[in-house]
């Protein structure tokens, strides 16, 4: 897969694959991220989407080529890198208050502050309410995404991994997730360095409004890549 | 933030979440209670014996009263694949090892406080040795047992059968230290011989233990 004319990549795979076994998960898939573009990936479950995304983001490593993330190895980026997963990654006793406090202690840049007013203006931003203070195990699906959500844009990443962002969502929550990424890629960044979104959905129309290529994937391969409109 | 503060900063999460399940605490207590109680029914000891014996019988219900709760803390960051979270994150990975460490050094030590009186009750101890060195034997004791036993846990995270694997790996691993650690008290209960070497290599253990657990973590929380 290659999108034209841009050397800037946000990411880069060269042949890679990852095996478990005999299984393949990822089949010798070359292909280039744009910096400042949002794909969205498709295919059936067990084409790779997971293991594309889970690739990206340096959680596994490949089996065979090469992966590279804004211009270093994926592990050497994680600051720089947002993943949300199937799971919601939050700690069910604490509320997401507490939740988003100690992720964004633990992830932002040395010197900086993500006190309060970044915690309750994130919390805002996804639909939740900042004073809420009952613990992340009873919420319902969809507030917890939401909370996920909410715990990788306080890390402020330049490139934003998404699994399935809009499950467990209904209409109106998926369409308000849409809009804050899309203004998510308008936060500006250092040194004219842009934004990207790599996300995975089976619901493709959902994402029509922020989708700049779309990417097919099939039985561990990428089969085809378009741009959108 | 500083290693220091990262630290911190996780041992308060674990702390607060232990507040909130008490999954942890609530184990072990049962677990060496048990141990306790049914051990003083068995023996029926007088009170020289017991002081013989009692040193063992602590140690055997702090570990396995301990294993427990090591177990426990790492199916925490399982959940909900919060571990992956973790991975994620830029901040270093021994300073969530080290937060966990002295949360687990926390639970356990609270169970040595409640446990101790009862332990006196039970077994009619009266200390013969220097009792204030109990004091330094059952912190560097029990942090022994928790550092290995975290790392353990830790390596074991990813394999089915990880609660049966972590008493496997660590017990022999942690024998030098079970020695040391039971002579000691010992030694100090009956007053009968100096607990000085076995607290000396009971340093020394913990010591090296941190050191090589601070130094692989990394490598062990990226492992796939």
């Amino acid at each position: 897969m290659s999108i034209e004319n841009e050397n800037l990549h946000a990411a880069e795979l060269r042949a890679a694959s990852r095996l478990y076994g005999s299984f393949a998960a990822l089949r010798q898939v070359t292909a280039e991220f744009r910096a400042g573009l949002c794909y969205v990936i498709t295919g059936e479950n067990g084409a790779g989407k997971s293991t594309l995304l889970r690739l990206l983001a340096g959680l596994i490593r490949p089996s065979v080529g090469t992966v590279s993330v804004l211009g270093g190895e994926p592990q050497e980026q994680r600051a720089l890198i947002g993943y949300m997963g199937h799971a919601s990654m939050l700690y069910d006793e604490l509320s997401a208050r507490e939740n988003l406090s100690y992720y964004g202690k633990l992830y932002q840049p040395p010197g900086s502050c993500t006190e309060c007013a970044r915690l309750d203006e994130t919390l805002r931003a996804v639909g939740l309410d900042p004073a809420l203070t009952k613990p992340v195990e009873q919420y319902s699906q969809g507030m917890k995404q939401r909370v996920s959500l909410a715990r990788v844009l306080l890390g402020d990443p330049h490139l934003l991994l998404l699994d399935e962002p809009f499950a467990n969502l209904d209409a109106a929550s998926s369409a308000q997730m849409i809009a804050l990424l899309q203004q998510f890629k308008t936060w500006p960044l250092p040194q004219g360095a842009k934004r990207t979104i790599i996300l995975t959905t089976h619901q493709p129309e959902l994402a029509k409004n922020l989708a700049d290529v779309y990417v097919r994937m099939q039985a561990a391969r990428i089969l085809n890549t378009e741009k959108a409109g | 933030m500083n290693f220091f503060w990262t630290t911190l900063h996780h041992l308060r999460k674990d702390l607060k979440l232990e507040w909130r399940s008490r999954d942890a605490v609530n184990a072990m207590l049962f677990f060496a209670l048990l141990v306790v109680v049914i051990f003083s029914f068995a023996f029926d000891p007088t009170a020289a014996v017991s002081r013989q014996i009692a040193g063992g019988i602590l140690w055997v219900a702090l570990v396995f009263a301990a294993v427990t709760a090591l177990n426990q803390a790492w199916a925490r960051e399982l959940h909900n694949q919060v571990l992956d979270a973790q991975r994620m994150s830029p901040s270093p990975a021994a300073a969530l090892f080290l937060g966990k460490v002295l949360a687990n050094f926390l639970f356990v030590t609270f169970i040595e406080i409640v446990l101790a009186p009862l332990f006196i009750i039970f077994y009619n101890l009266h200390v013969l040795g220097n009792g204030w060195l109990l004091l330094l034997v059952l912190p560097l004791g029990t942090w022994a047992l928790v550092v290995n036993g975290t790392f353990f846990a830790a390596l074991g995270l990813r394999t089915r059968n990880r609660e049966l694997l972590l008493p496997l790996v660590l017990f022999p691993i942690s024998l030098p230290a079970l020695l040391a650690m039971v002579q000691a008290t010992t030694a100090i209960l009956t007053g009968e011989a100096d607990p000085g070497l076995w607290i000396q290599m009971l340093a020394g253990y913990d010591i090296i233990f941190t050191t090589v657990g601070l130094l692989l973590f990394e490598v062990v929380l990226h492992a796939e």
